[in-house]
């Protein structure tokens, strides 16, 4: 099996401001590797959503996208509080959001269950006090 | 209808990427919920919003989206601005509301629903 194509990212944890820089350059990167426009969406709003949550969350951490022949995979690593219920937190609407970031738009409980739908499979390792890391793959359609 | 079209309807300001007043757009939505956008929005070519932050330039980008177009008057700022810019994005303003503005265009024939889906 070939070596996948991998881009790393450090996520800045500290404004929200320019939260979304990584997913923005994985969309370049990805148009440049000639990916369809369906995949290439789906690939970078699932890891702009996670990008979101790791430095609403999470105060940042790492990404890395590893472009395989047939998929591509997003790990998403923090070391922030973690999750304490993975199902409460995969509802739409549930979150613990600050009012400062629902003001800008973020915030609605949307991140999750959107990572999920734009992904085929994802998968939360999570443990409270430690950190968590989001593994989501899209097929290369 | 083409940008410029939509352009001339708001009475609008255009703050980058006169060059893509030319393309076309089918269709719009109108929301300050950046992860509704991210979560419903399907090939709408447009987004109409009272949100000013970089945030809204970054959700176009992962839409793939044409034109925003901010409400009320309000300002985007330099780096709204370039950021958009720099992904080709049109970047409009009107003194209209979102109600209002959003009628507008409706009236006219641009509806919320995509046509290639
Ligand atoms: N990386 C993360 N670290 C810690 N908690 C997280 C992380 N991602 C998500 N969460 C938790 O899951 C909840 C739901 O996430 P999400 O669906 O993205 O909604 P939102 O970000 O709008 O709150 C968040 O409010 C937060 O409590
Ligand atoms: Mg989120």
């Amino acid at each position: 099996m070939s070596e996948p194509l991998v881009f790393h990212f450090d996520i800045d944890g500290e404004d929200f401001i320019s939260a979304g820089q990584a997913s923005i350059q994985i969309k370049k990167n990805l148009r440049r590797l000639g990916l369809s426009p369906e995949t290439i969406r789906r690939v970078s709003i699932a890891m702009y959503e996670g990008e979101i949550n790791m430095v609403i969350h999470a105060k940042g951490g790492e990404a890395d996208v590893k472009v395989y022949e047939d998929r591509i995979e997003i790990i998403l690593a923090d070391k922030g509080p973690g999750i304490k219920n993975i199902d409460e937190a995969m509802q739409e609407g549930f979150s613990t959001a600050s009012d400062t970031i629902r003001s800008l738009g973020f915030g609605a409980g949307m991140g999750l269950p959107n990572m999920k739908r734009y992904s085929d499979s994802m998968d939360i390792d999570t443990t409270v006090g430690v950190g968590t890391t989001v593994t989501m793959v899209i097929k290369i359609q | 209808m083409k940008v410029k079209d939509l352009k001339e309807l708001l009475d609008a300001e255009v703050f980058c990427c006169e060059d893509n007043l030319e393309r076309q757009v089918d269709s719009a939505c109108g929301c300050d919920l950046m992860s509704d956008v991210l979560a419903y929005v399907k090939d709408q070519g447009a987004l109409l919003t009272g949100l000013v932050n970089p945030q809204v330039v970054r959700t176009a980008v992962m839409m793939d989206m044409i034109c925003i177009v901010f409400v009320r008057s309000k300002e985007p700022t330099e780096d709204i601005v370039a950021l958009a810019r720099d992904n080709g994005i049109v970047v409009l303003n009107t003194s209209k509301r979102l109600y209002e503005a959003c009628g507008i265009l409706y009236s006219n024939g641009l509806t919320g629903k995509a046509t290639k889906s």
